[in-house]
């Protein structure tokens, strides 16, 4: 197998506050082939979000410890300088945000907010910062894209505005791409829409894509391979069909059963997880999911409650947990 | 009225009838005056019958909040009636209302700025009942505590403030709050979207067993569609202060006629087990502003059947030949009653 375009191994991430130390991310390992989509599916407070800005090197490096190793196309990123971050940030790797207002600038058009991207990375004079950022606004679908150009973020809609985002990201043809919930605040059929775009270039483009999202609907219609978080750890790995139609870990379980869906019998109850999840501040000892979790009589209290199960290390379709696979299937069914 | 309805069984509860409200929009430095108004909710026929849940779904900005808001009274409406339990209550006055609000509750979406931080559980949750001079049997504590075990939280966190609670765990001092006056009606305005999706199904499963136990209806607003068909049985698609759509649970989702309620049936990302796929309806834009909406039916400047006579002649909501009672339909070129039709892709950028 060749050497995957991203490959995160035993990312730790920490941050010092006043509370104490929250473990954000705890020995997290994951892999991006080029030209595919993983999907990062977990609730709030799972870490999703902080491995992505840390591949971007966008936290706050006063108050926060990461250890473990980031390779993007062979290059070490952990301990990069910042310049040389700087370099890789727009070009080679870029960011979609969750909320499309709030990240662009209300006081730049949106043509000059793409310009800059190219102009900067490319050395591209203003004309042609111009044409390029036209280019890109057609390609995402905006109409009169000639005229849009010169608008404010505030004149676009919601769905217009994240189209911008992408155009804004993709305009120096990165090599990877992290959508961190790209169409959460927008409404549905405006987000199959957007959903369909980024498939479609990456199709064109290639681009391999990081998408973070806590909604299993939009993982299986995008993505390739899944990784589901649990209090900063993945919990199970895979691709779409072996963790959507054959899952094997508990919490995964918990989310499918969780979630209503349109082909569901009605008036049966949902099978929700019990609980809340844990303050990672104060992460549970062992397998963080246990003060959650049905089986853990049957997989062994003594050793859920005392040793951390550890995602199975080779590649494929993996779980961290001690049930044994008959049972999951067993239970599954 | 039970014929512009929708039918179902059980005595109408909550009518709504010619429903408007528009907000006026102001302009000028010194002396305002009407620029304009916003056509949030335009017209619409509505009734919720005693111990039923129905389903209100739509994007935002489509006024499903609105009609919400208007259910309760907690806004007064530009025109049209609103009777509770055969009693005009459009107009009514705060006096009037009075006997009727403990009847009627609301449970909102946000569970952390619908609940005051400066006071505990117990008064939050007690609260209504001295507001409206209510002595139940062995005092309000008990009766606070009784309603936090019902909810799932436990009794002895009667002390405690909104923040010590979680999110999931706040939603439920919401209901308690609202179960506090043993009321009829239940409005919940988006009472899950700001959850987790395992604490979704946990609030879900709550509020689903107080119906079944206590009888209550609900009028349950919401955009994610799969959550609205597991909760009601009858269910109103909304788009632009109008209703489009409304329909048993089964016909809607599965014998769909507005294409608006296909393309939003076709655009939820579904986790899939059957291998039949479903058609694939792919919108162009967004939804037009509710300031100055759309001629004729609203829905024609994105949709794929438009004709001159959608720009020029309102549809109708009307029973569809060959639909069951109670299916109601805006259109006058329905699509085929099938959630396996066609495939329809009007974005440009995802035509080529």
């Amino acid at each position: 197998m060749s050497t995957p375009f991203l490959s995160v191994r035993d990312l730790t991430v920490d941050f010092h506050t006043e509370d104490g130390v929250v473990h954000a991310v705890n020995g997290l390992s994951f892999d991006v082939e080029k030209g595919t989509t993983l999907g990062i599916v977990g609730e709030s407070g799972s870490g999703k979000s902080v491995t992505n800005l840390t591949v971007l090197g966008l936290h706050n490096p006063e108050n926060t410890t990461i250890s473990g190793e980031i390779r993007l196309d062979g290059d070490e990123l952990i301990g990069a300088s910042r310049s040389s971050m700087e370099k890789l940030r727009g070009n080679k790797v870029a960011m979609i945000f969750q909320d499309p207002l709030t990240s662009l600038s209300p006081y730049h058009t949106i043509g000059k907010q793409i310009g800059e991207v190219y102009r900067k990375h490319k050395g591209a004079s203003r004309a042609e910062a111009r044409d390029r950022a036209i280019e890109m606004l057609t390609r995402v679908g905006i109409p009169q894209p000639k005229t849009r150009v010169d608008d404010y973020p505030h004149q676009f809609s919601g769905g217009m505005r994240q189209r911008a985002m992408i155009a804004m990201a993709l305009v120096c043809d990165p090599d990877l791409l992290i959508a961190d919930e790209p169409t959460t605040a927008l409404d549905v059929t405006v987000q199959a829409q957007i959903l369909d775009l980024l498939k479609n270039l990456q199709d064109e483009m290639g681009t391999s894509i990081i998408l973070i999202t806590h909604d299993l609907g939009v993982v299986a219609n995008t993505a390739h391979d899944v990784l589901v978080m649990y209090a900063g750890r993945a919990v199970e790995r895979g691709t779409v069909k072996e963790v959507l139609h054959e899952p094997r870990h508990p919490y995964t379980w918990g989310l499918l059963g969780s979630m209503p869906r349109l082909s569901s019998a009605v008036d049966v109850p949902l099978l929700p997880v019990r609980g809340t999840p844990p303050s990672l501040l104060n992460v549970p000892p062992g397998c963080p999911f246990h003060p959650r979790c049905d089986y853990v009589k049957l997989a062994g209290p003594e050793l859920c409650r005392s040793e951390r199960p550890e995602l199975s290390p080779h590649r494929g379709h993996g779980d961290a947990c001690y049930l044994t696979l008959a049972q999951k299937r067993e239970i599954h069914k | 009225m039970s014929e512009t309805t929708g039918e179902s069984g059980g005595e109408a509860l909550l009518e709504l009838s010619g429903l408007k409200k528009h907000f006026p929009l102001t302009g000028g430095l010194i002396f305002k005056r009407q620029v304009g108004q916003v056509h949030a909710v335009d017209g619409i026929d509505l009734t919720v019958h005693a111990g039923e849940t129905l389903g209100l779904v739509g994007e935002s900005g489509c006024g499903k909040s609105t009609t919400g808001r208007l259910a309760a009274r907690l806004l007064e409406p530009t025109a049209g009636n609103i009777r509770y339990a055969g009693q005009e209550i459009g107009h009514a006055s705060r006096r009037g209302l009075k006997p009727i609000r403990a009847e009627i509750q609301m449970i909102f979406q946000d569970p952390y700025s619908s609940l005051n931080p400066r006071h505990t559980v117990g008064s939050i949750v007690g609260g209504p009942m001295e507001i409206n001079g209510i002595n139940p049997a062995g005092g309000v504590k008990n009766r606070v505590q009784e309603l936090l075990e019902i909810v799932g939280l436990n009794p002895e966190h009667y002390n405690r403030f909104p923040h010590e609670f979680s999110g999931g765990q706040r939603q439920r001092i919401g209901v308690a709050r609202a179960l506090s006056l043993n009321p009829k009606l239940i409005i919940a305005d988006e009472p899950v979207s700001a959850l987790d999706v395992s604490i979704q199904a946990q609030v879900v499963n709550l509020l689903q067993q107080l119906q079944r136990d206590m009888g209550i209806a609900f009028l349950f607003i919401a955009h994610d569609l799969a959550v609205v068909r597991h909760f009601s049985q009858r269910v109103a698609v909304m788009y632009l202060g109008k209703i489009v759509e409304i329909a048993d649970r089964d016909s809607l989702y599965t014998r769909p006629r507005h294409p608006y309620t296909h393309a939003l049936l076709s655009a939820v990302p579904e986790v899939t087990e059957d291998d039949e796929p479903r058609e694939r309806i792919r919108l162009a834009g967004d939804v037009p502003s509710p300031i100055n909406p759309p001629s004729g039916c609203r829905f024609r400047t994105r949709c794929w059947k438009a004709q001159d006579k959608c720009a020029t002649e309102e549809p109708p909501l009307v029973r569809l030949e060959g639909n069951k009672e109670g299916h109601l339909t805006a259109c006058h070129f329905p699509e085929q009653p099938s959630v396996h039709g066609r495939d329809v892709v009007l974005d440009p950028a995802l035509r080529s």
